[in-house]
């Protein structure tokens, strides 16, 4: 494991920003922290990479404690923070020269760095340009190459794709496995499904300052459930009967839209079985819809509640595959 | 290598990247550089002529502009300082800071970097407006050494403007608020003797223009250009600039390591 933290807690003033976070991440590998805003990612981001102390709890990174030890431990990490954080007036090059520099490089031993990561993160081109010239995704292309300097172990991303649009995103989403096949591991924080489907070995779900389920994509989708069917009744007396006639299968129903919802396998067969027996309990079906699991009902599932108040970016919204 | 190399090195690294970011930021650069020249122009063609530069009555007066250079040399820090605190605030704010403390280096070098690039840029500021004074008839009577202990005088002032500087882009939440928060650093050479003579200032100002930093080393410099007595102002002017700069440097490294809780 690079990564040990054990009931990690951190509050600012009297608000609880992290309840008790236990994270492991596996050597190798890419991990996933995901959840909404203010759900704690980045002060665990903070935490891991010495920016910020934990008020309880033990953190080691690659064996060494962050608090005791954090100059071992920023010898093994690199960060890329919420924010491209270089030189806007400085050329692409002029920004990995100067991290080059501060890791100590020979000065032959910079310049071929320098050219080594522009060539890998595609951004030759414009190595002598100023940054301030730069698309959002080159930005962060660069930013994360910036990180990459002194080779660290462990590079650690928060929301490395926030407001990228998809194909800058999908550039991003290369750069990432291709650390991991040089033999890295990839901390990443992701408030997108999607993201984490995508690129995460493991992904442990947050909210509201504490862990509220860790497994592989497929696992916590098998958590959240399968797809659903979405019943809708013309009357109360037949949501009710409904209701009753299906049980325990009933996922979730809402007396003011008049709907149930029940799981199925998405098969025809099975949908037309649930009707057939409805019918034949004499309760007639108005509408019907099927949904595959959303974020929200990941939410909903772990916490008891949706979502809500998340950023609505169209993306968050996008559905488990 | 001892830490203590790698800080030298860090340290350079950072002055490199500092100066590179003032090269490139040529309007705010000029700006900051030329607006003492401009400002000595209309001191001394437009508002000089009207200004009496006795000290007493009776006593012996010089030309305007032989009195105002010292004022304007200072006023190049309080011109530079706005361009220092809004450096220090966006790498703050950009998250530059947050890299730098997350690697395995000397963060605080990145404040080292801005004052040593404010320095160099007061500096050049300092030497225009000591050329343009000489054209409009700039006579200092100062000798070698007189020159070196007054340059020195300058930096350390200079030096006490960059580290408050970086201290009040630590402490401010954005560009704006870290430029404005600088107008002090400018403001308080007027109110000194860098520009009247204090004998003619309403009590009140006067108590204050004469307990302020400025003014003993106003009278320090002029004293070392023009041979006017230097009296007490000399010792005055070096605890002042001396006692700024240290508290410009602890305030400036405690809101930097603070930022790490």
């Amino acid at each position: 494991m690079i990564v040990q933290a054990r009931s990690v807690e951190k509050s600012f003033g009297t608000h609880r920003v992290l309840e008790g976070i236990d994270l492991e991440v596996r050597r190798g590998s890419v991990h996933a922290l995901l959840g909404p805003n203010g759900a704690g990612k980045t002060t665990i981001v903070r935490i891991l990479s010495t920016l910020s102390r934990p008020d309880a709890g033990e953190v080691l990174v690659d064996g060494f404690d962050v608090v005791r030890r954090p100059g071992q431990v920023r010898r093994v990490i690199g960060l890329t923070g919420q924010y491209a954080a270089v030189d806007e007036p400085l050329s692409g090059r002029e920004n990995l020269l100067t991290m080059a520099r501060l890791r100590h490089l020979s000065p032959r031993r910079a310049r071929q760095r320098c050219l080594e990561l522009l060539t890998q993160f595609d951004l030759l081109d414009a190595a002598r340009r100023p940054v301030s010239t730069y698309s959002g995704g080159m930005r962060r292309r660069l930013d994360l190459a910036a990180s990459l300097v002194a080779r660290p172990r462990l590079i650690i991303l928060d929301e490395p794709t926030t407001g990228l649009d998809p194909a800058s995103r999908q550039t991003m989403w290369q750069a990432v496995r291709a650390l991991v096949s040089d033999g890295a591991t990839v901390l990443l924080t992701t408030q997108y499904l999607e993201e984490a489907d995508q690129l995460a070995d493991r992904i442990t779900l947050v909210d509201a300052g504490r862990v509220v389920a860790e497994g592989t994509a497929d696992e916590l989708k098998r958590t959240v459930g399968d797809e659903r069917v979405l019943l809708g009744f013309a009357d109360t007396a037949a949501y009710d009967a409904a209701r009753h006639v299906l049980g325990d299968r009933v996922l979730g129903a809402d007396a003011t839209r008049l709907t149930v919802e029940v799981p199925t396998d998405g098969s025809a067969g099975a949908v037309r079985d649930l009707l057939d027996h409805l019918r034949t309990s004499d309760v007639a079906v108005a509408t019907i819809a099927l949904h595959k699991p959303t974020l929200d009902d990941v939410f909903l599932t772990m916490t008891g509640r949706t979502a809500a108040g998340r950023e609505a970016a169209p993306a968050a919204l996008e559905e488990v595959r | 290598m001892s830490t203590l190399v790698w800080a030298v090195s860090d340290s350079a690294t950072m002055i490199r990247r500092s100066v590179l970011l003032s090269m490139r930021s040529i309007d705010a650069l000029l700006m900051s550089v030329l607006l003492p020249v401009l400002l000595m122009l209309v001191f001394v063609y437009v508002f000089g002529g009207a200004i009496s530069t006795q000290a007493a009555p009776g006593a012996q007066s010089t030309s305007y502009v032989d009195y105002v250079v010292p004022g304007i040399i200072l006023l190049c820090a309080g011109y530079g300082s706005s361009m220092t605190a809004v450096s220090v605030n966006s790498d703050m704010r950009n998250g530059v800071i947050d890299r730098f403390q997350s690697m395995p280096i000397v963060s605080s070098a990145v404040l080292t970097g801005h004052v040593t690039a404010a320095l160099l840029r007061n500096t050049v500021s300092m030497l225009l407006v000591v050329g343009t004074a000489a054209l409009l008839g700039f006579r200092p009577e100062a000798g070698v050494l007189d020159w070196v202990v007054a340059v020195g005088l300058i930096w350390l002032f200079m030096l006490a403007i960059g580290w408050l500087s970086a201290a009040v882009g630590l402490a401010t939440s954005s560009a704006e608020a870290a430029g404005g928060a600088t107008f002090f650093m400018l403001f308080v050479p007027y109110l000194s003797s860098a520009f009247v003579p204090t004998q003619t200032m309403p009590s009140a100002l006067q108590w204050v223009s004469e307990n302020q930093p400025v003014t003993p080393v106003i009278e320090t410099l002029r004293g070392l250009l023009m041979g006017t007595p230097v009296g007490a102002s000399g010792w005055q002017a070096v605890l002042w600039c001396g006692g700024l700069a240290v508290v410009g440097y602890v305030w400036a490294t405690y809101l930097f390591r603070r930022r790490s809780r």
